[in-house]
């Protein structure tokens, strides 16, 4: 129970429950649609960028505890970036999740709390699914993002 | 055609013991390791099964001491590997009751079964304008090459609607048979929801209107008795890995008179009587579509697992799977917050599931804590999750090693994942 309990903390549980930011931007610039073929898991992005920074961000779609709270998360996170600092936090999260990152190196805050998805290598696709459709909206790639 | 009389005595039901689950067990060696130091608990069958001691010893045995390769050299191990190879065909054929030997064909799996007949079949049928007829219920390897071979031809593929238990809508796909319709082709039991199909009779009105068959029969052939001729199908496709056989070996039966008119599927050694560079004469059936070297292990190694579900009988396999399903999903649906996809009145084998609120995908990862395999996702069937409204389902699938015990361990599992997500 206690590796689970790492997985699944409460964070991460109450942003699966209560995700933030879920809803559709209409003043978005910048769009882009995720979606995981193993799991089914979809992810609608919108941001909007002025003056190189996202002042708004948020999404829609369906996915399992660890992509949706990893959505919700990262739109938090995110906000007030630009596109090269969202990017930066992107890898040191990725780093994170899986295991090339040691938690509490990486000055990652609430999102410290994906370090349990290290030990499930399936489910890092969850944990990084709304970030590559980020990158995606940012890069104003029209194709769907695929974690396959 | 009905099956005579002849049929009917040399595969009608033949008596036999109950299942003896214990034994059963001692068989398959993987069932007793630990996963995350529980138990296994492997519910994933309809992924593929695990393989009896018997299975494996073949493989093991082909390579120590017979390996070589078939139909080509006169030496011993040839001849011995060929003899052996041939023996899995004649069991093959004798197991699900084809007329001849010939009408076996070996490919790589039921996916591969079923490219050859519309790459083949398919292709010289189909014109502009014509259509195929599937079911919403289809495996994407049921679907997809039927796509292929429709936007090549021009052709149309249509869809039998099923309803809310997951049962095909009969009176709307006899109205789908119509005079452009050149193919039906449908699953004999759902991987995703377990719904056994009512093939005989799909068969019969698609026969009254002169249109052939095809049955995807790789969840089917694993949990009842087959019979192709009393099924009177055109084509039936299945996989070793799906019967306690290996991976790479499954079976395409057709009606030899199919076969014979087809073209090759693909060109190359063992297909061929002689090739000169202006023209090659084809080998006889089923050799025409066996080009190059195949899973020779793998096919001796069926012809082990199909002897050990004859020895077992399929009769007595179906009963003990089916009152374990009932006991399954009657478990299951006691889990608070539970809902079972695919309620039909007769199914096989599979129990696909959704807890409210919680993702498949998290059921799954925790499940496998406990040391409890399912699959979880859309099952390679992604149009029947859209009908249900779900993006993926957990799906607990059967085998005949399975246990009560399993059943409640699976279901303490589900207790633990609402402990989690509380």
């Amino acid at each position: 129970m206690s590796e689970l309990r790492e997985l699944y903390q409460q964070v991460i549980l109450d942003h699966h429950k209560r995700p933030r930011n879920y809803r559709k931007l209409p003043g978005a610039n910048r769009t882009a649609l995720g979606h995981n073929p193993l799991c089914g898991d979809k992810i609608r992005l919108y941001a909007l960028v002025e003056d190189g920074r996202i002042s708004d961000i948020a999404f829609e779609g369906s996915g399992c505890a660890i992509s949706t709270a990893s959505a919700s998360m990262m739109t938090e996170s995110v906000k007030g970036k630009t596109a090269a600092e969202a990017e930066a936090l992107f890898e040191r999260f990725h780093d994170l999740v899986t295991g090339r990152r040691e938690a509490g190196g990486a000055d990652l805050g609430k999102l410290e709390a994906f370090a349990g998805v290290k030990e499930y290598p399936v489910r890092v696709k969850c944990a990084t699914l709304a970030w590559h459709t980020l990158l995606a909206a940012l890069r104003g790639d029209q194709d769907t993002v695929a974690t396959e | 055609m009905m099956p005579t009389g002849e049929t009917l005595r040399s595969t009608g039901p033949v008596h036999s013991p109950e299942l003896d689950v214990a034994r059963v067990r001692a068989d398959f060696p993987i069932l007793s390791r630990t996963v995350h130091g529980k138990p296994l608990v492997y519910l994933d069958n309809a992924a593929t099964t695990q393989k009896p001691q018997c299975v494996i010893d073949a493989l093991v045995r082909f390579y120590t001491e017979d390996c070589s390769n078939i139909h080509r050299g006169v030496h011993e191990l040839s001849e011995r590997a060929t003899a052996a190879y041939e023996q899995t065909r004649s069991r093959i054929r004798r197991f699900i009751n084809a007329a001849e030997e010939r009408e076996i064909v070996f490919v790589r799996g039921a996916t591969e079964a079923i490219n050859l007949v519309a790459q083949t079949f398919g292709r010289m049928r189909l014109a502009a304008g014509d259509e195929v007829v599937i079911s919403a219920l289809e495996h994407h390897s049921n679907i997809v090459p039927w796509q292929l071979v429709c936007a090549e031809r021009g052709a149309r593929l249509r869809v039998a609607p099923i309803d809310e238990r997951g049962e095909i809508l009969i009176d709307e796909l006899e109205k789908l048979l119509g005079p452009r319709t050149r193919m039906l082709a449908v699953s004999h039991v759902s991987n995703a929801l377990g719904t056994v199909n009512p093939v005989a009779r799909i068969v019969e009105l698609a026969r009254r209107r002169g249109i052939p068959v095809l049955v995807d029969g790789a969840q089917a052939v694993p949990h009842m008795k087959i019979d192709v001729r009393a099924l009177d199908c055109d084509f039936y496709a299945f996989s070793g890995h799906k019967m306690y056989g290996p991976t790479g070996i499954g079976v395409l039966y057709g009606k030899a008179r199919h076969l014979e008119d087809m073209p090759p599927y693909q060109g190359g050694g063992d297909m061929i009587a002689s090739v000169t560079f202006e023209r090659t004469e084809f080998a006889k059936l089923p050799h025409k579509f066996e080009a190059g070297t195949p899973s020779i292990a793998a096919g001796i190694a069926l012809g082990a697992a199909v002897d050990y579900l004859e020895k077992l009988g399929m009769d007595a396999v179906a009963r003990y799977e089916n009152e374990l399903l009932r006991y399954a999903t009657e478990a299951l649906a006691s889990v608070p917050g539970l809902r079972i996809i695919g309620t039909a009145a007769h199914k096989a084998g599979v129990v696909s599931f959704v807890l409210d609120g919680i993702h498949p995908h998290d059921i799954g990862t925790i499940l496998d804590q406990e040391g409890v395999a399912v699959r979880t996702g859309h099952h390679c069937a992604q149009p029947v999750m859209d009908f249900f409204g779900v993006p993926a389902t957990a799906r607990a699938s059967l085998a005949l090693y399975n246990t009560r015990a399993e059943i409640d361990a699976l279901v303490a599992g589900l207790r633990k994942v609402a402990e989690v997500f509380r």
